[in-house]
């Protein structure tokens, strides 16, 4: 049941990785999109919505393709940081946050749209800063909204599969995740582990789930 | 107006899949990955020489188109790289033991990238700091996975290159990776290396003490039994051993 362990300890990892780059990334364009007003918006946000429609053995490849040892990235990463992302666990929070990233950002930008601007005109009104009213006021107005996609992203990051199979392998213990024990525990046969870790990967999205819920703008009672 | 469309689309749809899964004469084969090629080639010859035969086939490593048949997919005819699964699927009844026997062999060879700088000509020489990935398929459930740890354990050097190990799913995912350059060795059969022949160079054949030979059989209470006993015995033929051969197979 060791495996069993580890792989949950690495898969929260990965997740929790994933979530805290997809909150920066998430509330930074989804504040550009919902305010900044420029040409090509559209396509910008249809780009960033297109890891959620897309397969994750797409993703994967262009991610093994990019970040290999022959991909552009990857050659430009080694060269200058030594750094190799492909077979290693921060290779999985890379896909993880790719595949994951339109679940905090898609949110993120509907919450900001959702903020009453004359709020924020009324602090302006007094003499508060730009930087200010977004961390003073629109942020915390969003933040239900943010923080409901977070915890999305999050439970779509912890059950990632395809993508980072592709690009972080099944190494146990390294880049072995509950999502791709389970599969590797079933293609052996062995149904006991199989048991074991969907109980656990279930269990864990269910809390994940039902916190999500709890935070869900709809629960906001006064408006 | 609209939900009348996607009515008339759906039940479009449903008749569609209900009619292809009636044709008659369709027999479902599960190879082992390695013959991925060999079966699509030799298919093809088959239903061009049975007008109106169909073969639909599922590639996978062995021992994923083993648990598949325990958990009653539907399939008719199996096809593995080892003797170990298939006598796994004896002991389990699922396949017609009177009907299995040995049709193709194959090689265990190293395999390393076409334009590597690394000196890897011997087993021994992954043990070398320098080369920090092999891509091994994963021993539990690939039939090449276990060719390769039993060699390397009979040189005593799994300890050693075990945890440089990337472990695939496959054979042919090892074969990617070494064609891709991930990885700075890989153990793949003979002809696996051959359809890449510009990407991957072949280092080194391993001497096995017990061969690559792979079985087929029939699935017990297959529900196109006949269908699939032709096409058991089509592979014997001269003109399906001729494309089993081209693509590297050996006599078993």
């Amino acid at each position: 049941m060791d495996i069993a362990w580890t792989a949950l300890a690495l898969s929260l990892k990965v997740a929790a990785w994933a979530t805290a780059l997809n909150l920066l990334l998430g509330i930074g364009t989804g504040y550009l999109l919902a305010r900044a007003r420029f040409p090509g918006r559209d396509l910008l946000d249809a780009l960033l919505t297109l890891p959620m429609v897309m397969p994750p053995t797409v993703l994967g490849y262009y991610l093994l393709v990019l970040l290999g040892r022959r991909g552009t990235l990857g050659i430009w990463l080694q060269e200058h940081f030594g750094i190799n992302l492909i077979f290693t666990w921060q290779g999985a929070v890379i896909a993880s946050t790719v595949v994951a990233f339109p679940l905090v950002f898609k949110p993120a930008r509907a919450a900001f749209e959702a903020v009453d601007g004359q709020l924020e005109q009324a602090a302006r009104v007094l003499g508060i800063s730009e930087m200010g009213i977004f961390f003073r006021v629109t942020l915390p107005l969003a933040w239900r909204g943010i923080l409901a996609g977070v915890l999305l992203g999050f439970v779509r990051a912890l059950g990632e599969f395809g993508a980072t199979l592709m690009v972080a392998g099944s190494i146990p213990g390294k880049t072995q995740t509950l999502s791709v024990a389970v599969y590797e525990a079933v293609q052996a046969g062995q149904d006991d582990a199989a048991n074991m870790l969907v109980l656990i990967t279930s269990a864990v999205c269910i809390v994940v789930l039902l916190a999500a819920g709890r935070l869900a703008p709809g629960r906001i009672v006064h408006k | 107006m609209l939900l009348k469309t996607l009515a008339t689309f759906l039940s479009a749809a449903l008749l569609a899949t209900a009619a292809s899964s009636a044709l008659a004469g369709e027999v479902v084969v599960s190879a082992a990955a390695s013959l991925t090629n060999a079966f699509k080639d030799a298919a093809q010859s088959y239903e061009a020489q049975y007008p109106g035969s169909k073969v639909s086939l599922n590639f996978a490593a062995s021992g994923v188109l083993l648990q598949q048949i325990v958990k009653g997919a539907p399939v008719d005819v199996f096809a593995s790289a080892d003797q170990e699964t298939m006598d796994a699927a004896q002991k389990q009844g699922l396949v017609l033991a009177a009907d299995r026997h040995d049709f193709v062999g194959n090689s265990l060879v190293l395999i390393v990238p076409h334009d590597s700088k690394l000196d890897i000509k011997r087993l021994d020489d992954l043990a070398q700091k320098n080369v920090t990935r092999v891509a091994i398929a994963n021993p539990a459930s690939v039939p090449v996975g276990r060719y390769s740890e039993g060699a390397l354990k009979k040189v005593n050097l799994w300890d050693s290159v075990q945890p440089k190990a990337i472990s695939t799913q496959n054979v042919r995912q090892s074969l990617d990776y070494v064609a891709r350059g991930e990885v700075d060795a890989g153990f793949v059969y003979g002809t696996d290396a051959a359809i890449v022949k510009d990407k991957v160079k072949v280092v080194l054949e391993i001497p096995l003490d017990t061969p690559v030979t792979y079985p087929i059989a029939t699935i017990k209470g297959s529900a196109n039994a006949a269908e699939a006993k032709r096409f058991v015995s089509y592979l014997q033929t001269a003109q399906a051993q001729a494309i089993l051969a081209k693509y590297g197979f050996k006599k078993p």
